[in-house]
């Protein structure tokens, strides 16, 4: 018998099942029983979304009444009461030179997040009018065996999130690579466990910064004669190696406990050491595998932000740190354009594992 | 000489002051073509026993003979059926019997692997639900997979570990003559552990009780005498039968007994009922 696959049926394989609600609303299946769905899954979650962004605007505007209020005090005391009058009615007029600096309101960080795909719009513009420019030169430079010349102007928020997407996947890629193979050999021999103990009790809890670090040193020395720009290679590195140690505990275990009944089956059938790992032992430590990966994806998203800042390498990390010294009037908005767009992608990656994991792995509860 | 052999066979688990004699002075011998059942309390060592034989574990001391040689390891040539199926849950029935197939017939082509493992599906009338996984099988189509994955390699001995033990009286019945009628197409060796006497002596030759543990050793033997095919309902009323029924219960309710006087201790049991549930939220 083949499954059909039904939209309800994706959504809800990718833990996304909310999204079934709304289409029942709209084609008009909806009964009480769903009503009552459709309130707890949809209608609440906007109404905590609506009072999150009251309180927000409400917080907002407080804090940016006890700053400007200070403003005013501070040119009332320094210069006197003309300068404080002059600043309380630049303040009031809206001008941008006087804006006091603060949590911005909702409403300013949707105008930051909207001039950011402007700003990207038009440096994207500029990139296809640079690329059709250089095109036919590029051409010749190839067919001459020169290198061609590439676009070198300031990337937009969307391209950073883009670089930060390739950084965390590069790092991501990097700790599966590593973890997955050692932790099923430490998983798989008592004696590696005990030789590698040590070493993942002391590595797991170093901090990102530290990470950073080590790895700054060691890649640097490594590529001295490159005049390329590694900072790219040391961040990937270091968000990998930050982030590989739940999927390297996570997958020992799993090795480790796989169930006493596959293992006896192995046994008698008399598998080989390598089907037994490929057959047995890996499918029944996938799902402890994909928790850890889940984890390891998530915390390398984390640190990626905060290693893209000290290796200066392009990024969401890059552009948070650049606005904050940026200082300008919309730089906290845009901080918190970003602070959002990270925790989205960072939920949309999550996702991602998990429906993935649902897709490869058998269901633990249904075992046996 | 016997097809399968244990001599004085003792089994300890821990060491030193925390060893524990699961299994002691076990002797039995098991011809070639025999089925034997051995029947008792559960947590009297009867797994152990299975492993013993199986070539999971080792015996502390004494010996294990199949054919005269010692066992070491499993083999292909003892299939086993596990109590709890054991089935890989990721795998379709047809890849979990094909995987045993695989592994006993490494030189065979694969349409003929696909042949073998495509007849004892149908043996175990599952050729419907070939491509399901275990989840989706009820537990006794589940423990028909396992015996058809034990049957399927061949072996020219099973051994069956309380392989019923889980299903429901009416599965139960059903299976025990689709084992019986297996076993009577080419009378392989058997071994079966249960710990149900009725099953034991519907479908032996031999019954076996096994005291119960710590210390736990095979008592003295019952042949049965009743002719091959039988009846279950026709049996109820053999004298034979109901003989060989009330002895052996009879003597496995005295192990009991003795058991329960060795006791020093008596434990009062707290004088609760449970909480009524349904009449709460009247």
């Amino acid at each position: 018998m083949k499954q059909s696959i039904t939209l309800g049926k994706v959504t809800k394989f990718m833990g996304l099942g909310f999204l079934s609600t709304f289409k029942d609303l709209f084609t008009g299946k909806l009964e009480k029983e769903d009503f009552k769905n459709f309130l707890r899954k949809v209608v609440v979650p906007m109404a905590s979304i609506l009072l999150f962004i009251g309180l927000w605007f409400l917080g907002a505007r407080s804090l940016y009444n006890v700053e400007a209020e200070y403003k005013i005090q501070k040119a009332l005391t320094d210069q006197g009461p003309e300068a404080a009058e002059a600043l309380r009615a630049c303040i009031a007029s809206g001008d941008t030179s006087c804006q006091p600096n603060t949590l911005p309101s909702p409403s300013q960080v949707w105008d930051s997040y909207m001039s950011l795909l402007k700003d990207h719009q038009i440096i994207s513009a500029d990139k296809a009018a640079f690329a059709e420019k250089t095109a036919a030169l590029n051409e010749k430079r190839i067919a001459n065996g020169e290198n061609p010349i590439t676009y070198t102007g300031r990337p937009s928020f969307v391209d950073q999130i883009f670089r930060s997407l390739q950084t965390v996947f590069a790092g991501f890629l990097l700790a599966l690579l590593i973890a997955v193979p050692l932790g099923i050999f430490i998983g798989l021999s008592p004696t590696l466990k005990s030789s590698f103990n040590w070493f993942i009790q002391i590595f797991k809890p170093v901090s990102p910064v530290v990470w950073y670090l080590l790895v700054f040193m060691i890649v640097k020395t490594l590529l001295i004669d490159s005049n390329e720009d590694s900072s790219f290679t040391i961040s990937f590195i270091s968000v990998g190696l930050c982030s590989m140690w739940a999927t390297l505990v996570n997958t020992a275990m799993g090795v480790s406990s796989v169930d006493k009944d596959y293992i006896n089956v192995a046994k008698v059938l008399k598998l080989g050491p390598f089907q037994k790992v490929f057959k047995v032992v890996l499918p029944s430590s996938l799902p402890l595998i994909f928790t850890g990966l889940k984890i390891t994806l998530s915390v390398a998203w984390m640190v990626l932000i905060a290693i893209e800042l000290l290796a200066q390498s392009p990024g969401l990390g890059l552009f948070v740190w650049e606005e904050f010294q940026n200082g300008a009037n919309d730089s906290n908005a845009k901080i918190i354009v970003a602070m959002f767009v990270i925790g989205v992608i960072g939920f949309l990656l999550d996702r991602l594992m998990l429906t993935i994991q649902n897709a490869v792995s058998f269901d633990k509860t249904d075992a046996i | 000489m016997a097809y399968l052999e244990l001599n004085n066979v003792y089994k300890t688990y821990g060491q030193g002051d925390y060893a524990t004699e699961v299994l002691s002075n076990i002797n039995l011998s098991i011809e070639e073509g025999e089925f034997v059942a051995i029947v008792g309390f559960t947590g009297s060592g009867k797994t152990t026993l299975v492993n013993l034989i199986n070539g999971l574990l080792e015996p502390t001391s004494g010996d294990v003979l199949f054919k005269g040689k010692p066992v070491m390891g499993t083999s292909h040539e003892r299939g086993v059926i596990f109590q709890n199926y054991s089935l890989l849950p990721w795998l379709t029935v047809e890849q979990n019997v094909f995987m045993a197939v695989k592994e006993a017939f490494p030189k065979k082509s694969k349409s003929e692997l696909n042949d073998i493992v495509a007849e004892y599906v149908e043996m175990v009338s599952l050729t419907p639900a070939i491509n399901k996984r275990p989840k989706e099988l009820s537990g006794g189509m589940r423990q028909r997979v396992s015996v058809a994955r034990a049957l399927a390699m061949k072996p020219e001995m099973i051994i069956m570990d309380e392989p019923l033990g889980a299903l429901d009286a009416l599965t139960r019945g059903n299976l025990q003559d689709e084992i019986l009628n297996i076993w009577g197409k080419d009378k392989r060796t058997a071994l079966l552990i249960t710990n149900d006497v009725d099953e034991g002596i519907y479908m032996a030759d031999r019954i076996i009780p096994l005291r119960p543990g710590p210390n736990a050793t095979l008592g003295p033997e019952f042949k049965i005498d009743i002719e091959r095919p039988r009846d279950k309902t026709e049996m109820n009323d053999n004298l034979n039968f109901k003989e060989t029924r009330n002895a052996i219960i009879e003597y496995l309710m005295d192990i009991g007994n003795e058991r329960k006087s060795q006791a020093m201790e008596e434990f009062v049991l707290p004088d609760l009922t449970p909480k009524d549930f349904v009449n709460q939220f009247k």
